[in-house]
């Protein structure tokens, strides 16, 4: 594998961290099934493709980005705590619901992002070439989102949406809107969603309406390797296990695709990654059974 | 106070399984009393307790607490007035979060939370002490998540935790049914300290006759949605287990003598 590919993977394994982050604020912190993922990853990235091919600055462009899909998170979390729609049909809804809404936005199935400034080249210092700049930038956004959630979630506020994940009933007897709370939770999630949708568009060329398919599972294999990799119930551990689990993804998917004697090409890569979650899911269960026939 | 006043409340009205769990029930706790509530299973103790809590709703009456009306408020609001310790030891802590991080929430009971950070070092010397007093030695263990220790541990940091915030009401829902005979009885004088330290207004739900008299200054006993003995003072100092089941037996009897009645 060449130094480009390389970078390359470690690129887009820094912005699936945010996705994986998001996931796992949803599944792990809150306990809420949410595939909203798949339709706000790609609202992120139409919001600010479509913004900035419009002439508008590319921060504005990205904050809004990222302001759309945590209101797409919200949405979600009220159909389940108002409208008490199954939590995870609340979400297939809003996933559905949001390939409409970015065809909209976008006025086509694609924004091409070809000679625009993007956030990257607006920042990128003349002596570094684009390949290792964007890598590094990412690097520092990644490492700050993981900071400030580390502390939102030891705050008081950060600790009632927690309770309200682990034992709802408990936070309501300690006095949590725990309805607020999932919604807060969930729009915090699909926020860093839109953040890493945005940011996805800005390297990857342009928003297109069919890259959001498979971002749930990406997500979810990215923490749940992350899990297996660094296993911690410390959340500042957690959440650095999540972000390398992201990043050691996107390195074997590279992998994969490069190993000409696998033989394995681009459009493998769902196939892949559903192999791979499924194996994740079952060798824990597998490993604990082999240790209770040794204890038994 | 507390002034529960004619709750009713039918479970599935209207189907061949419709049950009514409570009947009219009246009840008023002045401020400082401890009672112990006891009745058989379906006298509608629990459904009682989870009327006051916020978490049943009643289809008709009233709940009072120090003059304000809770009828219609949902378990956050009412938990601002309202500590609660469930059965179940595993229901009233977060096993995901720290000691420190239930004890934090816990402190935080139905005030505002903001976004200061919720374990602070003064707070933690603080929890520290008051963890210390349980002798658990689980003082040095403030770090460590709560899912880490024994149900009769968790209840006791429960307790705690419900007098760390000023509460006009403490519901303790038959807090040592699911605990083994030497640590239920460990709890049960923990309860009875805490309840005397922060002169807090308590209400008991029991199984146990002998806890029922045991603690407390007033028993009451429940059938079938109603209070139909309510002993205190003298009367109640003199008695003992064989007596409450006694009249038990006499209040149940009679109510099926009305059955008779109704059936005849």
């Amino acid at each position: 594998m060449s130094t480009y590919t390389l970078l390359g993977a470690l690129e887009i394994g820094l912005i699936f961290s945010l996705v994986a982050l998001g996931v796992y604020i949803s599944f792990r912190l809150l306990r809420f099934p949410d595939l909203t993922v798949d339709g706000s990853f790609p609202l992120g990235g139409a919001v600010a493709a479509t913004l900035i091919a419009s002439g508008s600055d590319p921060f504005t462009a990205t904050i809004a980005a990222t302001v759309a899909g945590a209101c797409a998170g919200f949405i979600t979390g009220w159909l389940n705590v108002r409208l008490k729609i199954m939590d995870l049909l609340a979400s297939i809804l809003m996933m559905i619901a949001l390939y409409s809404i970015n065809l909209r936005i976008m006025g086509k199935p694609n924004v091409p992002l070809i000679a625009e400034p993007t956030v990257f080249n607006l920042l990128q210092p003349e002596m570094l070439v684009d390949y290792v700049f964007r890598p590094l930038l990412l690097v520092f956004v990644v490492l700050a989102v993981k900071l400030l959630l580390d502390g939102f979630f030891a705050t008081q506020t950060g600790l009632a949406i927690r309770a309200t994940g682990s034992n709802a009933r408990m936070a309501r007897a300690q006095g949590v809107n725990t309805g607020l709370a999932v919604l807060a939770g969930m729009a915090l999630s699909n926020a860093l969603v839109g953040l890493a949708g945005a940011l996805f568009a800005q390297t990857q060329g342009g928003a297109d309406i069919s890259m959001g398919v498979g971002t749930i599972v990406i997500g979810l294999a990215a923490v749940i390797v992350g899990e297996s990799l660094l296993p911690s119930r410390k959340l500042y551990l957690a959440t650095l296990a999540v972000i390398l689990g992201a990043i050691v993804y996107r390195f074997f998917i590279a992998l994969a695709l490069n190993s000409d004697f696998i033989g394995l090409q681009a459009q493998d890569l769902n196939l892949v990654t559903a192999l791979l979650v499924t194996v994740a899911l079952v060798l824990p269960r597998l490993r604990q059974r082999n240790a209770g026939k040794k204890g038994g | 106070m507390l002034k529960a006043q004619d709750l009713r409340l039918t479970f599935n009205p209207g189907t061949p399984i419709e049950t009514q769990a409570l009947r009219g029930l009246s009840l008023e706790i002045p401020s400082g009393q401890f009672v112990t509530v006891i009745g058989s299973n379906g006298a509608g103790k629990s459904t009682f307790l989870n009327a006051v809590s916020g978490e049943q709703r009643v289809d008709s009456g009233s709940i009072e607490i120090d003059g304000i009306d809770m009828t219609r408020q949902p378990v956050w609001v009412r938990a601002r007035h309202v500590a609660r310790v469930f059965q179940d030891p595993l229901a009233g802590t977060c096993e995901d979060l720290t000691i420190e991080e239930n004890m934090a929430l816990a402190k935080m009971r139905g005030q505002r939370r903001g976004f200061s950070f919720a374990v602070k070092p003064a707070l933690r010397e603080a929890f520290r002490e008051q963890i210390a007093t349980l002798g658990l030695g689980l003082e040095n263990r403030l770090s460590d998540r709560i899912g880490l220790l024994s149900g009769g541990q968790r209840q006791a940091v429960s307790l705690l935790m419900a007098a760390l915030q000023p509460s006009r009401l403490l519901l303790l829902d038959e807090h040592t049914a699911a605990l083994d005979p030497r640590t239920a009885d460990f709890v049960i004088q923990l309860t009875a300290r805490i309840v005397a330290e922060h002169k807090l207004t308590t209400m008991m739900v029991t199984h146990s006759m002998r806890q029922a008299l045991d603690v407390g200054e007033r028993t009451v006993m429940l059938h079938q949605g109603r209070v139909v003995l309510d002993v205190s003072g003298k009367e109640r100092e003199g008695m003992d287990v064989h007596h409450l089941l006694e009249m038990f037996e006499k209040v149940r009897g009679e109510a099926l003598d009305d059955d008779a009645l109704l059936l005849g």
